[in-house]
């Protein structure tokens, strides 16, 4: 029996779906079965980040319809065998699926895998509702940003109402640089103010555009910060004790050295 | 005059201070409507029994930052005339 994780924020565009692109790499690369299911129905994007796009022939509404037969909806990674998407519809509506469907379709992958990962919608209509409803826990994606974590507060709230297991913060996009000159909220800030765990603090990094040129997520490679710090967190998802890298240090030395020999 | 001694404030701690009072507004459970309508009945319920400054009767939701299956609702009803009554007892 595996674990479901939903990965949401409220907010659109702030990392929802490169995060559970990124976490299933990690996962699957720590040896774990692992499905990445678009909730996004209508707005599907998880395929194209994980560059899978040209392998859709069935999605979850067929399997949610009786069209077709779980295994057959399901793509298989390129990179990691015990990797797969079961991408969204399309051509439906976020209306077109009812929280009883869900549960069902989230109930029969549980079984087939160690975590299934939910990529939910931005919002908190129908989709979201869809999206939330057979998840065991959640995973919060904010950026510093005001308006990104009065959306997590919003969406936090709403879990709990729901009975949502543990819920979690994923912290994106830190700009140490803006923090150390008091012009970005710290992470310790939002923790406080959010009041949840925190299991990740992520870099703002330029590699992620061009992983996602590529459809080729940044913890495949695992080089970049931004990889590094995805690898992290699939790490404590799966129960390993990672301490917290203190990007200040790391980042500010980094870019000593740049400076030292860019003169 | 604090500001102008030690600099302007950062901007994150401007956005901090934004977003705290946005989060007090967003955590209420009821709509300021609602809220207004519930005030007057309390004042009326209240006052068949004690005399209360009606103007000042204060109601606030304090919902906790830790557990948010926790929170208060307070109300705060000043009395009217106490040392008046102490007197009549």
């Amino acid at each position: 029996m595996g674990k479901v994780y939903v990965i949401t924020s409220g907010k659109g565009g702030v990392g929802k779906t490169t995060t559970t692109a990124n976490l299933g790499v990690g996962l699957a690369k720590k040896g774990s079965s692992v499905v990445l299911m678009d909730a996004d129905i209508g707005l599907r994007n998880l395929d194209v980040i994980l560059g899978l796009e040209n392998r859709i022939v069935y999605n979850s509404m067929d399997v949610m319809m009786g069209t077709c037969r779980l295994k057959q909806a399901l793509i298989k990674d390129k990179r990691y065998d015990k990797l797969f998407l079961l991408p969204a519809s399309q051509t439906n509506d976020k209306m077109d699926v009812s929280p009883e469907m869900m549960t069902k379709l989230v109930a029969e992958l549980k079984e087939k895998f160690d975590y299934v990962l939910i990529d939910c919608p931005a919002g908190i209509e129908q989709g979201f509702k869809n999206a939330i409803v057979g998840a065991d826990e959640a995973l919060i994606i904010t950026t510093p940003e005001i308006s990104s974590i009065r959306d997590a507060d919003r969406v936090i709230g709403l879990l709990a109402a729901s009975e949502m297991g543990e819920i979690k913060l994923i912290v994106n996009r830190i700009k140490m640089k803006l923090v150390n000159e008091g012009n970005m909220l710290h992470m310790d800030d939002i923790v406080d103010i959010l009041g949840l765990d925190i299991v990740g603090v992520i870099p703002d990094d330029e590699e992620i555009v061009i992983s996602t040129n590529k459809g080729e997520p940044v913890s495949v490679k695992a080089m970049s910060p931004s990889g590094k710090a995805y690898m992290n967190i699939a790490g404590r998802i799966s129960g390993e004790d990672i301490p917290f890298l203190n990007i200040d240090e790391k980042i500010s030395l980094a870019s000593k050295f740049k400076n030292f020999f860019s003169r | 005059m604090f500001e102008k001694l030690f600099g302007k404030k950062k901007s994150s701690e401007v956005a901090k201070d934004r977003l705290k009072l946005v989060l007090i507004h967003d955590r209420r459970l009821i709509s300021n409507t609602v809220l207004n309508q519930m005030k007057d009945e309390l004042i009326q319920v209240i006052s068949k029994y004690i005399k209360i400054e009606q103007e000042e009767i204060n109601i606030q939701f304090d919902v906790e930052t830790e557990n948010r299956n926790r929170g208060a609702l307070i109300v705060n009803v000043p009395l009217k005339n106490i040392l008046k009554k102490k007197k009549m007892i």
